[in-house]
């Protein structure tokens, strides 16, 4: 989730905050209302359960007089609640922002996980009982899928597939020695430790084994949270998040196994073989169906040209059922949701149009954010609610042998990988790595899940799960960001990916792949060139639509760092000198390369006197008003009459066109809609440092005139000229603003030139709308496809 | 494998293949089996025409730089000794072989030698300085024939733009290093690794 800091000022600031008290405050008087209400009606069962209250009687009053104000709650009650919920979640994300420093030092779960705990307390304090809002259905069916797509959708292929070995050691054999570890030393324990009449000792040792399973997997929603706000580099950072991901497979396997060895109570040689196969089918299985749905989204995605509205929601759908199909088979949902999201992102990203790739991206974040948040305040009401079975024991003993696990896993596995690896992993790197390894909600709702008959030690152990998460996540969050400063772990790097980059990582995986070749090792690179050419070959023409099947992946990145800037220089509304990025895209089709000459003080082209210059500069900035006054204008009635048309008065003429113009202008705002953002914002400082002076840049004097050569469709006549010279020198400023139609006047005038620029690209070159300013300083793709 | 090559790698020879390129023996000894599979001529020495027989490398983009990478200068012939030189600048780079022996010559697979590696590859005239119209022609191999001339100019132009810090229009091999930064991360790290048979 990318945090904004909202650069209020602080009277701002504590205003809002009070607002949101306000808010909050409000809000649970709702609740506490809701419950009230509700329990006078029926037991409250889980909020996915769409169960009425049965008694609603009270209403049909006979022979009263007609109520003119009547109060039914029962008939909103599960989604006002569900709104309710959805709504303190969302304010609490805002409060927190608004208070000064308090982001910086506690990680945001850990303060919604003590709202949670507030709220639940606040239920149980109005005596009411606590809703047992984490049910798994709803978290597993509707909380954790967005998560999961986000994650997957973005997901940074290249660093994730160079690392996949490593991340698949952590995730696998990590795991599972978590698993038993935890799990067996946990029972010998419980029976040596105490007394044989006591609970403890009766918890068998499969039990112990699949509680084991339940703690031991790395949660991918903690460490999202935590993770998102240290920015440590992409190397920790994919390890442990892809190890989080990767491991549901393990955990799905190593749970219904469990679960089935201490229901039927006998375990056998041929049932451990048998476990063993599952896992590889889980897992296998679930990016099998992944994959299926991405192509077929991808495929979907093809014939969308003409209902682009509805193209977001095929990118949802489809990732939906496929986590939902992986778990009809008890596959691995998380991960058919992450092949699935990470196989058609190419694709479908090549064939939808701009503005729902910003959709996909927006809405994705959106619920990704909200369920997180959610997540973390239901976790705190459960707490509350209970049922609690505290044993000192067990719950001290699980989390020092949770602990110690995961270093020794992570220090044993660090030292047999590292014999493979090429870039060695440091103890640094290892701290972190085992440092990271939260649990979380996932945990607790497998925990849930078990039943009573069957395990009645349930409490027991959700207890201790519980605390485990609490002491992660609280511990290990806020104590994280510190020790990261303090053992100077290298952090993200913040460039975004250039052209360069692009040029020499392609140029390098060409010549890898040659040396291998002709090494005769079949490696690494080998393997990447064939899939590449596979889907060059195959795949792209299948689920691409139209000519841009063919693209090279160079030039598919250039075209989209160049829409990038586009829209970062309207953003920052100029100020800044012209990048080459902008004149050059536009004239892909009409500009002859230039020579290469001496920076910025010298032009290729021959000088000219100033007075031709000025000439020039007019005929240019009439014609380019014209050109979209032509395209704009739909109504005959608001075309300005042609200059060329003699007999009419030219002064009339000319007022009609401010007007006209001045309309325009009015319009022009609305359907760009760029607020420039402060002066020190990051689009404005990126827009700076992404410019450069070029041979197309214009010399300081000459800085309100756009130097590209568009290719007019009108011819320039003397006639236009000559108007323009009938303007004279008082309509000198108001030309100006005239001609740079996008800003309005108020505004300074180097903002009209990157915009004017913006517009003419519009018109010549409509690959995507451009309307939408689009993401802002996010990081996310960037820009691969299949690396 | 070794029964058909007609001169067997001697020990000494090894060994001083292992002092300059810093291979270990067993990949020598591969290396070797695979030089000589490659001679087609048997005569020790692999010409140009032995490497396109490789299928990979004839629809590599890059396929006659890189051959010509191992060729030196104006010769049509390379023997064991220079094939091993030129892979040497693909071994992993290991530190402690910087510290063993500060004051010989940079080892083959120093970071700067591999980057200077690929940046002979751009540079075809040697002058130190990618100039546009080589980088036009890396980008002409790379992207392919349906790119009109005037896109790949303006790319050219960007990349030039981007990384041209003196502003002389050409990439020297320090504005090079500085350009790549990130991908320097990989061109040391992703790096052909000779598995020990």
């Amino acid at each position: 989730m990318p945090s904004r800091t909202v650069s209020h000022g602080s009277s701002g600031r504590l205003r809002g905050l009070f607002l949101v008290m306000v808010l909050v405050f409000l809000e649970s008087s709702v609740f506490t209302l809701a419950f009230a209400s509700s329990d006078q009606h029926s037991p409250t069962t889980a909020h996915s359960d769409g169960h009425k209250a049965t008694d609603h009687g009270s209403h049909n009053n006979t022979g009263k007089a007609f109520p003119v104000l009547d109060l039914n709650y029962e008939n909103v009650r599960v989604p006002f609640e569900i709104s309710l919920w959805v709504l303190l979640a969302s304010l609490m994300k805002l409060g927190f922002h608004l208070v000064p420093h308090l982001s910086n030092i506690v990680p945001e779960s850990c303060l919604l996980i003590v709202v949670g705990l507030l709220v639940g307390g606040i239920i149980r304090g109005t005596g009411e009982t606590v809703p047992p809002v984490l049910d798994s259905k709803l978290f597993f069916y509707i909380l954790l899928p967005p998560i999961i797509l986000d994650a997957g959708y973005f997901l940074p292929i290249r660093p994730f597939m160079e690392n996949l070995g490593t991340i698949l050691i952590f995730a696998v054999v990590g795991t599972l020695w978590n698993a038993f570890f935890v799990g067996g030393l946990l029972y010998g324990v419980c029976q040596i430790g105490t007394e044989s009449s006591s609970i403890l000792s009766r918890i068998g040792l499969l039990q112990c084994l699949l509680f084991g399973s339940i703690i031991s997997a790395v949660d991918p929603v903690a460490v999202l949270a935590v993770f998102e706000e240290i920015h440590i580099n992409e190397l920790l950072h994919i390890l442990v998040f892809g190890e989080s991901l990767l491991n549901d497979a393990v955990t799905v396997v190593l749970y219904h196994l469990f679960e089935e060895f201490s229901g039927i109570g006998t375990v056998t040689l041929v049932k451990g073989f048998l476990g063993v196969i599952s896992f590889f089918v889980v897992a296998l299985g679930g990016v099998l169906v992944g994959v299926l749905y991405g192509i077929l989204a991808a495929f979907t995605s093809r014939f969308t040209s003409h209902t682009r509205v509805i193209e977001p929601l095929f990118v949802f759908l489809y990732s939906y059922m496929a986590y939902l199909s992986a778990e009809i088979f008890h596959l691995s949902g998380i991960m058919a949701l992450i092949a699935c999201g990470a196989v058609m992102r190419p694709y479908v990203e090549a064939n939808i149009s701009h503005k729902s790739h910003t959709t996909i991206k927006y809405f994705l974040k959106m619920w990704s954010s909200v369920s997180e948040t959610l997540i973390f305040i239901f976790l705190g009401v459960a707490t509350v609610a209970g049922p609690h079975d505290w044993n000192w024991t067990f719950v001290t003993v699980t989390v020092i042998l949770c602990l110690v696990a995961r270093v020794i896993g992570v220090v044993g596995l660090t030292f047999i990988i590292n014999k493979f690896r090429i870039v060695k992993l440091t103890t640094k790197d290892q701290f972190i790595i085992a440092y990271g390894g939260l649990r979380g909600a996932i945990a607790f709702s497998l925990g849930f899940l078990l039943e009573k008959d069957h395990f009645p030690e349930r409490e027991i152990f959700l207890t201790a799960i519980i605390t485990v998460i609490f002491f992660t996540v609280f511990v290990q969050g806020m104590t994280i960001k510190p020790l990261v400063e303090l053992l100077a772990v290298k952090k993200k790097q913040e460039a975004k990916r250039s052209i360069n980059e692009e040029i020499h990582t392609q140029f390098l995986d060409h010549l890898l792949t040659g040396i291998e070749d002709i090494c005769g090792h079949y490696g690494h690179h080998h393997w990447k060139d064939k899939l590449n050419r596979f889907n060059k070959k195959y795949v792209k023409k299948c689920l691409i639509a139209g000519e841009r099947s063919k693209e090279p992946q160079l030039i598919a990145f250039y075209h989209k760092m160049e829409m990038k800037q586009a829209i970062q220089l309207v953003e920052s509304g100029g100020g800044i000198k012209l990048p080459s990025a902008m004149p050059s895209t536009v004239s892909m089709q009409n500009i002859q390369p230039r020579p290469p000459t001496k920076p910025a003080a010298e032009r290729a082209i021959p000088q000219l006197s100033k007075t031709k210059e000025e000439e020039i500069r007019k005929i240019l900035r009439t014609n380019l008003q014209r050109t979209r006054q032509r395209l704009r204008s739909y109504n005959r009635h608001t075309l300005v009459a042609d200059p060329y048309e003699d007999g009419l008065s030219d002064l009339f003429l000319k007022k009609q066109k401010m007007f006209q113009i001045e309309k325009k202008l009015k319009e022009m705002n609305t359907y760009l809609t760029v607020p420039a953002p402060p002066p020190d914002s990051p689009t404005m400082c990126r827009a700076r440092l992404a410019s450069d002076p070029q041979a197309y840049s214009i010399k300081p004097a000459l800085n309100k005139v756009p130097m590209i050569q568009v290719d007019l469709a009108s011819p320039q006549s003397p006639d236009s000229v000559n108007l323009l010279d009938e303007f004279g020198q008082a309509n000198q400023q108001e030309e100006e603003e005239q001609g740079l139609m996008m800003k309005p006047p108020s505004r300074p005038r180097e903002g009209k030139k990157p915009g004017e620029e913006d517009e003419a690209k519009d018109q010549q070159k409509l690959m995507r709308c451009l309307s939408d300013p689009g993401p802002s300083a996010d990081e996310d793709e960037d820009g691969a496809f299949l690396p | 494998m070794g029964s058909r090559a007609s001169r067997l790698l001697r020990e000494e020879e090894i060994e001083e293949i292992k002092k300059e390129t810093g291979f270990s023996h067993s990949q020598i000894t591969r290396l070797y089996s695979r030089f000589t599979s490659l001679d087609k001529g048997e005569n020790g020495t692999l010409s140009r025409e032995d490497f396109q027989r490789i299928p990979e490398l004839a629809i590599n983009p890059l396929g006659d730089r890189i051959i010509n990478a191992f060729f030196p200068e104006g010769e049509d012939q390379v023997n064991f000794r220079g094939f091993m030189r030129t892979l040497a600048h693909f071994r992993p780079i290991e530190d402690n072989e910087k510290n063993k022996n500060p004051s010989a010559t940079e080892p083959l697979n120093s970071r700067t030698n591999k980057l200077l590696f690929a940046f002979r590859l751009y540079d075809l005239d040697r002058d130190d300085k990618i100039s546009r119209d080589e980088l036009l022609q890396v980008l002409r191999m790379m992207v392919g024939v349906n790119i009109s001339d005037e896109q790949l100019g303006s790319i050219a132009d960007r990349t030039i733009q981007e990384a041209d810090t003196n502003g002389d229009s050409c990439i020297s091999f320090n504005e090079f290093i500085k350009a790549s930064f990130v991908v320097n991360i990989h061109i040391c790290t992703v790096v052909l690794v000779l598995v020990n048979i």
